[in-house]
Order: structure tokens, then sequence, then C-alpha cells
């Protein structure tokens, strides 16, 4: 029987996975892109599992408008590596070095 | 029923249809030729609304079944962030046309940020909360990279929008955890589910956690402060202007909204969570800002330190906390506006000056300038008799009273390392080396908003012109 902490688990695993693409990675700024929409879609496994868990709709009303926001976010991350590849030739996370944080 | 819940938005509905308007119109006309016209009306409706909003007595009112509530404490914040915006955007047109920056798009941007903070200042559920929060920073990430052709500015907007994106999935997260173990996603039905035990359940309380560190990224607090000196160097500087303040007041805001509203009952929870982070952002901001040779590098570890005193107030969990903080919040932003007004006229040859060795021997170039940046560099720095000093002193009384001895001293001490950097600025200006002197000059508007900038530092000891009584109004409208 699956329960809601399966679902639970899943969701912190993607999540976690997803955090860890951020920092890890070093080859490009895609990836990131992805880990970010990772981390998204484990926050929306949570969401539904809870809202079916819960009988209350209000999660998976959430759940839509994360799906929104990522696609917008998603377009705007794509609009900045443009320009920022157009500037430096280069999508590597290393290249982004211009100032010293 | 939906009558009386869009004229309690009406004030943001305004805001949202003008930019779209705005937007439409821009984009139909084409090229750039309608910007100097938006770069004034713009500014205007933020102002006209703050009047508006401002003047109008009104009670407190809730909309779509609590998701969206105005009480004093909204209001407060909300005229803050639209005369704050309204002011900078006024700025920026100048240096963005001799920067040949003048789009269309940006006071559209501009709008469209302030009309997601006020949402998020006005959120009663974390829904309305989080959607408030994606308009303000989509469109922020979008102004950080204006610049489409500097490599600093794009990887300042690439910076912003990894690390933002980042903390908008762990605030996420935490949301999740906390509609999971309330069972609901409206404030008042948090409150009552956590109502009536001494601390937080184990899923609430990692909820609040998260939520706690993803707007921590916001407001650019320590440990999570890292993208705050390079976005403020690379960002063109009338984007920078603007990250350092109606943003800044609006998270501070939605994180008072967020504890007082939904976690009121378990201040003993939270306040050890916001001590923290307030300490570290007050002495990394302090220790941080000694080395910087960049003015706007500088002004990013100000602030990141601002912030732990803006917390501070937040840590002591009572009205008075809160009004602390909310007096601290305009204080800052006043107190940057005039900062800011000066270095967007830091120029020699035509080219922007950032170093802070520019500033050598400045009061021989410009008496009055150096002067009125001296009075903010003071204030900044917390020096009595000025006004930077008193909101300190609020902050620091309402921790004191509620308990917060270590860290009150800390704050202290921090704040006397910290004027190290800001006493440098004015001793380079008054005794420093002669050099090749600035030679910007200064647009009124600029020139006005440095000079009543550093009029308020002075005045506000007398009177604070009604500020710190509406904040205690503010404050008590938030605990009930």
């Amino acid at each position: 029987m699956i329960g809601l902490e399966h679902y639970l688990i899943v969701a912190a695993f993607l999540f976690v996975i997803g955090i860890f693409g951020i920092f890890l990675n070093r080859k490009n700024v895609i990836v990131i892109l992805m880990s970010i929409e990772l981390m998204l879609l484990a926050v929306n496994i949570n969401f539904v599992a809870f809202s079916s868990f819960l009988g209350d709709l209000a999660g998976q009303v959430f759940t839509l408008f994360i799906l929104t926001v990522a696609a917008a976010e998603a377009a705007i991350g794509l609009a900045i590596l443009v320009v920022f590849f157009r500037t430096r030739g280069t999508i590597a996370v290393d290249d982004a070095n211009v100032m010293k944080g | 029923m939906i009558g009386t819940d869009l004229t309690v938005i009406l004030p943001e509905l305004v805001l949202a249809l003008y930019a779209m308007a705005a937007l439409l119109w821009g984009a139909f006309r084409g090229k750039d030729a309608e910007a100097p016209l938006l770069f004034w009306l713009t500014p205007l409706v933020m102002a006209g609304l703050g009047l508006w909003i401002a003047l109008e007595p009104q009670a407190t009112a809730s909309a779509f079944h609590g998701g969206f509530v105005s009480d004093t404490f909204a209001r407060f914040s909300k005229v803050v962030v639209l005369f704050s915006a309204a002011v900078v955007l006024l700025m920026s047109a100048d240096y963005l046309k001799r920067n040949k920056l003048l789009q269309f798009e940006f006071p559209i941007l501009i709008a469209l940020s302030v009309t997601g903070m006020m949402m998020m200042i006005s959120a009663g559920d974390l829904m309305s909360l989080y959607m408030g929060l994606e308009l303000q920073s989509l469109a922020l990430y979008v102004i950080a990279a204006f610049r489409r052709d500097s490599a600093r500015s794009t990887e300042a907007g690439l910076k912003y929008f990894v690390l933002g994106a980042l903390s908008s999935g762990i605030l996420l997260y935490g949301a999740s955890l906390i509609y999971g173990y309330a069972g609901t996603t409206s404030f008042a039905g948090i409150l009552a589910a956590a109502k009536g035990e001494a601390h937080l359940s184990l899923g609430l309380l990692i909820g609040l956690v998260f939520m706690i560190v993803g707007m921590a990224f916001k407001v650019s607090s320590v440990p999570f402060h890292m993208w705050t000196p390079d976005v403020y160097e690379g960002s063109p500087t009338p984007v920078t202007a603007f990250f350092a303040t109606a943003p800044k007041v609006a998270a501070m805001a939605m994180i008072a909204r967020l504890l007082f509203d939904a976690f009121g009952t378990a201040t003993g929870d939270w306040t050890q969570i916001i001590a923290l982070l307030s300490f570290l952002s007050m002495v990394l901001g302090a220790f941080a800002g000694i080395g910087q040779k960049d003015i706007k590098r500088l002004m990013a570890y100000s602030s990141i330190g601002h912030m732990g005193y803006a917390f501070l107030g937040l840590t002591a969990g009572t009205a008075a906390g809160v009004q602390a903080t909310l007096i601290y919040m305009v204080v800052y932003v006043t107190m940057n506006v005039g900062v800011f007004a000066f270095i967007l006229n830091m120029e020699r040859d035509g080219q922007p000056v950032t170093e802070i060795s520019a500033l050598n021997m400045y009061s021989e170039v410009e008496p009055l300038r150096a002067a009125a940046l001296m009075v903010l560099m003071f204030s900044l720095a917390g020096v009595p008799p000025l006004v930077g000093f008193f909101a300190k002193l609020f902050v620091i009384q309402a921790a004191l009273n509620a308990g917060w001895v270590w860290l009150s001293v800390a704050a202290m001490l921090a704040s006397v390392v910290a004027a190290y950097y800001y006493l440098r600025i004015i001793y380079l200006m008054y005794f420093g080396e002669k050099q090749a002197p600035l030679d910007g000059s200064m647009p009124a508007i600029h020139w006005a908003a440095l000079m009543v900038a550093a009029f308020f530092m002075l005045a506000g000891v007398v009177s604070m012109f009604g500020v710190d009584t509406w904040a205690g109004a503010a404050a008590a409208s938030l605990l009930n």
C-alpha cells in the first residue's frame, strides 16, 4: 500500500537532488534551470499528496499556480541566459566570475 | 461579494492595469520614443496611489476569503514602497538617458514589481504570498540584467535569477509542509491550527524554517546574502538603488506578516531563528564592508547590516518591536534614496565612477553635496543626534525589553565596527588626497532627493512627521 509518506519521501529526494544539482554542477547553467524545475515539481508532488490526503482542494489549486509561475520563471531564466551567452560566449557556471562574490 | 473584494484590491488593480496598458501602448508605438513620458507617468501613478492609500481612512478589510488583507500595517508598508519606488524611478530616468538605456520597459517592469510587492505585503494566504513574491521577483530578475550588452549586468541578472529561484523553491517547500500539517493555506487557519500548544508541531516548525530561509534570501540576510554584493555591483546604478529600497521594505513586511499573522502564537519558536539571522547579518555587514573599494558593493554590505537591525525589532515579538522595525525601514529607505541620488551622479568625463577613492577631497569640488552626503553617512553609521541613531535605538530598546541582552550588546558593537566604513567616506571627502575631481553635474530631482533625505535626518530628531505614531498603529493592527 502506497501511503502519504511514500509520496513525501519521493518529493524530498527530488527536492534534494534539485538543490544538489544547483550547487554541485560546475558545467553549465541549463542544468541549473533543470534543477530549479525539479525542485518546483517536487514541491508540487508534496502539495498534491497532501491535498489528496487531506481531501482539500486548495493544494491542487496551489499546484496549478506553481506550474504557471514555473513556466514564466523558465522563460525569464532562458532569456537571461541568452543575453549572458551573447556577452560572454559561454554558459559555463565557472565563467560567471567577472565579479568576485 | 466580488464587488467588495474588488474595492479592497483597487489600488493593486489600478497599478496592474496601468502597467498592462502602458506595455500595450509602448509595444504598439514601437521604439523608445514614448519612454520619457512613461518615466514621468509611472512615478506619478505610484505616488498618486500612495497618497490615496495614505489619506483614505479605512478599517481592516479582507478580500477573497482572507487571501488578501488590507489593514493599517499593509497600508503603511505600501505607502513606503510606492513612494520610494516613485522617487527612485524619477531619479533613474536621467542616468539611463546618459547611458543610452532609456527604454520604455523599465518603468513598466518597476510598476509590475511594485504590484507584486503590494500583493505580498497584503497576503493573507500562502498562495497570494507566493504569487505576489514571484511577480515581484520575476520583474526584478529582468531589470537586474537590464544593460544587455554588459557582462557585469547580465552576470548579475543570472546570479540573482538562480539564487532567487532557489530561494523561491525553498520557500515553496516550506509552504507545502505548512499546508500539509495545518491542513489549510490561509494564515488565519494556520494560526488556529497552531493554537493551544506551547510549541509548534514538528511539521509546522520545519515548514516555517524553510519559509524563513526563503524569505531571508529576499531581504539578503546572512547566511543567505551571497547574491547581494554581486547583484548590487553588476546592475545598472538605478536598479541597485531600487533593489536597496522598495523590495527590502516589502520583503520585511511580508516576513512580519507571516510570522505574526500565521505563527503569532508561537513567538518563542521563531524569535530564536530571527535572532540568529539578525546577529549574523549585523556582524557580517559590519566586518565585510571594511575592505570594499566599490561604493555599490559597500552599500550592499551596508544593507545586509541594516537588515540585521530591522530583524532585531522582530526578535522582540511585540508590537513595540514591529513598530521599531517599521520606523527603521522608513529611515533606512530615506537614507538609501539620498545616498543613491549621490551615487547616480558620480561621474568623471561622462563615465560613471563607483570607486570610493574617487571621493577624495570631494568637499572642495561640491561643498554642499559633500555636506549632505556626510549627514547621510553619519546617519547610516548611527551617530547621534541623527535619525539613524534613533532608529537603531528603538530596535535595540525593543529587543532589550524582550530580554535579548546579548543580541543588543552585539548590535551596539557591530554598529561601532560598521561606523568605520561610513566614516572613511567622510574622511576621504574632507581630509583625503587631492586628485582628478568628479565632475558629474546633478539634475534638480537628484539634488532635491539628496537634500531632502539629509534634511530629514536632521529634522527627524525634532519630529518624525507622524511616521512613528502611524508605525505604532500599523504594528497594533498587525498583532490583532
